[in-house]
C-alpha cells in the first residue's frame, strides 16, 4: 500500500484572499472620480482641491477595502505603497506642469534668429531680437567658473579623502561646508567689494565667474569626495602593494574607477551655478549688445536676461523671457543627460 | 633571486592598541612559510608589517627590525614603495582593478613604475599568467575586463600581477579563503612551483592546507580579546602537525582549542 500525501481540507495558511492586481488603479480611478464629483457639487473650482480630495479618498478606500479582503498586515502594506505614490504624484505634478508651461510659452519666438541674434538696438518693448549675446555670456562665465572650480574642487577633494589627516583637513572640511551654506547673493557682494570696489577692476563676465566659482567649489569639493570614498580600499592597497607610489595610484587607479561619478558630480554643479542670478545682476551688469569679451566691460547673461525682459512687462519681452528660460532649460538638461551617459559610459565594466 | 627575512622583537600598533607583540622569527628563502592561528591573533597584521603596508592604515605604527638579506625594511632612508617591489602581496578577496582589462591588469605594476616596450610587456605578461596557470584560460579575452573572470580566476589574475614585478617575497593572506575546491587546488600547486623562485609566506585557516603546501609553518596565538598576538612557534611543518613543543599547537591544530 502506497502512502498517499495527506492534503489538508483547509486553505493553505500559505495562500490569502488576494485582491485583483488591477485593483489600485481601479481605486485610484474611483478616487478621482468621486473627487470631481464631490467638487463639482460643491462648487469648488480649484484643481488642487479635487486632486487632494482623491488623494484622501484613494488612501482610505484602498486601505478600509484591502483591510476587509486582505487582512491588516497586506492593507498597510497597501497603504505605504500607496503613500509613496501619492507623494511622487505631488512632487511630479509641479515640475512637470512647470516644463509644459515653459515649452508652451517658450516655443512662441524661440527658433534660428532668437538664438543668433542679439537684442542690439530692438527696443525691449518690440518684437524681434534675440538672446545671442546672453547666451555667449552664460557660456563664457560658466565656463570659466568651471575652468577654476573643478580643478581646485578636485584636487581639495582628494587632499580630503586621500591625505587629509588632522587639523588641516578638519578646517577645510568645515569651510567647504560653510561654502555650501553661502547664499548666491552674498558670494556676489563678496566679489564685488573684492574684486570691484577694493581692486578697482570693473564689471565683466569674469567677475561673475569668480562669484559662481564660490558656488560651485563646494559642490564639486562634495561630490569628488563621494566618489572617491566609494572606491574600495582594496584596489589602493592593491596598488600601493605593487610599488607604485601613492599619486600614481590615485592618478591611475583612484580617479579612473571614479571618473564616471566625478564627472556627473561637475556637470550637475554646473547646472546648479547656470541658473544663478544674483551674482550675475550685481557683477556683470548687462548689456543689450553681443560682448564676447569676458575681462573687459558688461556682458549679458540668460538668468538675467529673462529677469530683465520679464520686468520691462511688454507682451513680446514676455514671450522672449519665456524663451530665454526655455533654452536655459533645454540647456541644463542636456549637461544632465550628458552627465548620465558619462557616468554610465566610464563606470567600471563588470561583464565579460 | 628569494631572499630571507629576520624578523626581531616586532612589534605593530593601530593608534595605541598593540596588536602583536615581540615577534621574532626567520623566514627562509625558496620556502614555503605558513602562519596559522584563531582569527584576530594578528596574522594579518604581521604579514602588512613585512612589506610596509601596515603603514597604509590609519594608525598603523611598527616597532622593531625586519631584515631583508642584510637591509632594514625599517631602517632610516627606506622607501616603503621600493619595498614594496620587493615584496609582493596577494590578498584575501580578489582585487583586480575594475578599470583595467585581464592585460592592463597584469601590466600594470610594470607599467605604472616605468616605460617598458610593448613587445617586453607582451612577454611579461604572458609569462606571469603561464606562472599563475591562467593563461590558456584567457589567452583569448586579454582585453576584457579582469572584472569578468570568475573568482577563482581572479585570484590567480592577482596572483600573476603580483609576480609580474618580479618580487623577491610573495605574502599571501588566506588566498584561497573564497574560493572553491578546484580553484584553491590549482593556486596550491601554484604556490609549489611558486616557491622555486620566491620566498613565499601564506597565511591560512586551512589546516590541511599549511600541511600540504609549507615546509615551515609559525602558530600565534593571543592571550585573550583585547591582548597582543604572539608567536608561539615556529617549526618544520612536519613538526608543528606531528609533535608541537608547545600544548596550545597542539591544541589548535587538533581541534581542541577555546
Ligand atoms: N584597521 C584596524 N584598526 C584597528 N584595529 C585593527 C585593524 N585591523 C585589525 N585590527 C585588530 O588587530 C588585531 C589583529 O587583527 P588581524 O586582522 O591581524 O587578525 P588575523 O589574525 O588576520 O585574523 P583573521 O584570521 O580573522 O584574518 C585584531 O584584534 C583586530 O581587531
Ligand atoms: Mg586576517
Amino acid at each position: 500500500m502506497s502512502h498517499a500525501t495527506i492534503t489538508p481540507k483547509s486553505a493553505s495558511s500559505l495562500h490569502g484572499a488576494r485582491l485583483p492586481r488591477w485593483f489600485p488603479w481601479a481605486a485610484a480611478a474611483a478616487s478621482v472620480a468621486l473627487g470631481f464629483g464631490i467638487s463639482a457639487l460643491a462648487g469648488l473650482h480649484s484643481d488642487i482641491q479635487w486632486a487632494l480630495i482623491a488623494a484622501v479618498l484613494f488612501l482610505i478606500g484602498s486601505y478600509a477595502v484591502a483591510s476587509a479582503v486582505e487582512g491588516k498586515r497586506q492593507a498597510k502594506d497597501r497603504t505605504a505603497t500607496s503613500l509613496v505614490w501619492v507623494a511622487f504624484l505631488l512632487a511630479v505634478i509641479p515640475l512637470a506642469s512647470l516644463i509644459w508651461e515653459t515649452v508652451k510659452q517658450g516655443v512662441k519666438v524661440l527658433d534660428g534668429y532668437f538664438l543668433t541674434h542679439s537684442m542690439g538696438v530692438v527696443a525691449d518693448a518690440e518684437p524681434g531680437g534675440g538672446i545671442y549675446h546672453a547666451l555667449l555670456g552664460t557660456l563664457e562665465q560658466v565656463g570659466i567658473a568651471a575652468l577654476i572650480s573643478v580643478p581646485l574642487g578636485i584636487l581639495t577633494a582628494i587632499y580630503l579623502v586621500e591625505y587629509g589627516r588632522g587639523r588641516l583637513a578638519q578646517a577645510v572640511t568645515f569651510f567647504v561646508d560653510v561654502m555650501t551654506g553661502i547664499p548666491s547673493i552674498v558670494a556676489g557682494l563678496f566679489i564685488l567689494s573684492l574684486w570691484i570696489i577694493m581692486l578697482d577692476m570693473g564689471y565683466s563676465g569674469f567677475a561673475g565667474s569668480l562669484a559662481l566659482s564660490i558656488l560651485m567649489i563646494p559642490i564639486v569639493v562634495r561630490s569628488t569626495e563621494e566618489m572617491l570614498k566609494l572606491v574600495p580600499n582594496e584596489l589602493r592597497e592593491a596598488s600601493l602593494a605593487l610599488g607604485i607610489p601613492k599619486w600614481r595610484t590615485i592618478l591611475k587607479v583612484v580617479l579612473p574607477t571614479s571618473v564616471g561619478g566625478i564627472v556627473n558630480g561637475v556637470m550637475l554643479a554646473i547646472a546648479r551655478i547656470t541658473g544663478e542670478t544674483a551674482p550675475v545682476l550685481l557683477l556683470v551688469w548687462g548689456t543689450a549688445t553681443i560682448n564676447a569679451n569676458p575681462f573687459d566691460g558688461p556682458q549679458a547673461s540668460l538668468p538675467m536676461y529673462i529677469y530683465l525682459q520679464y520686468n520691462n512687462g511688454s507682451e513680446p519681452a514676455y514671450d522672449r523671457a519665456w524663451a530665454a528660460a526655455l533654452t536655459l532649460i533645454a540647456f541644463i538638461m542636456v549637461l544632465n543627460l550628458a552627465a548620465r551617459g558619462i557616468a554610465r559610459w566610464k563606470a567600471p565594466k563588470t561583464g565579460r | 633571486m628569494a631572499k630571507r627575512i629576520d624578523i626581531s622583537g616586532l612589534n605593530a600598533y593601530y593608534g595605541s592598541f598593540l596588536a602583536i607583540e615581540d615577534i621574532s622569527m626567520t623566514v627562509e628563502p625558496r620556502s614555503v612559510t605558513a602562519f596559522i592561528g584563531p582569527s584576530g591573533c594578528g596574522k594579518s597584521t604581521f604579514l602588512r608589517t613585512l612589506n610596509r603596508m601596515h603603514e597604509v592604515t590609519p594608525g598603523g605604527r611598527v616597532e622593531g627590525k625586519v631584515m631583508l638579506d642584510d637591509e632594514d625594511l625599517y631602517g632610516a632612508g627606506v622607501d616603503p614603495v621600493s619595498v614594496r617591489r620587493e615584496i609582493g602581496m596577494v590578498f584575501q578577496r580578489p582585487n583586480p582593478f575594475p578599470t583595467m582589462s585581464v592585460y592592463d591588469n597584469v601590466a600594470a605594476g610594470l607599467r605604472l613604475n616605468g616605460k617598458y616596450k610593448k613587445s617586453e610587456l607582451d612577454d611579461v605578461v604572458e609569462k606571469s599568467l603561464r606562472g599563475a596557470n591562467l593563461w590558456n584560460e584567457v589567452k583569448d579575452r586579454l582585453n576584457k575586463p579582469g572584472s569578468g573572470l570568475s573568482g577563482g580566476q581572479q585570484q590567480r589574475l592577482c596572483i600573476a600581477r603580483a609576480i609580474a614585478v618580479q618580487p623577491k617575497v610573495l605574502l599571501m593572506d588566506e588566498p584561497c579563503s573564497a574560493l572553491d575546491p578546484i580553484s584553491t587546488l590549482a593556486i596550491e600547486d601554484l604556490i609549489g612551483e611558486l616557491k622555486e623562485q620566491f620566498t613565499i609566506v601564506i597565511v591560512t585557516h586551512n589546516m590541511q592546507q599549511a600541511a600540504r603546501v609549507s615546509d615551515r609553518t609559525a602558530f600565534f596565538n593571543l592571550a585573550a580579546v583585547g591582548q597582543p598576538g604572539r608567536l608561539i612557534e615556529i617549526d618544520d611543518t612536519e613538526r608543528i602537525f606531528s609533535n608541537p613543543s608547545v600544548q596550545a599547537t597542539e591544541d589548535y591544530i587538533s581541534g581542541r582549542f577555546g
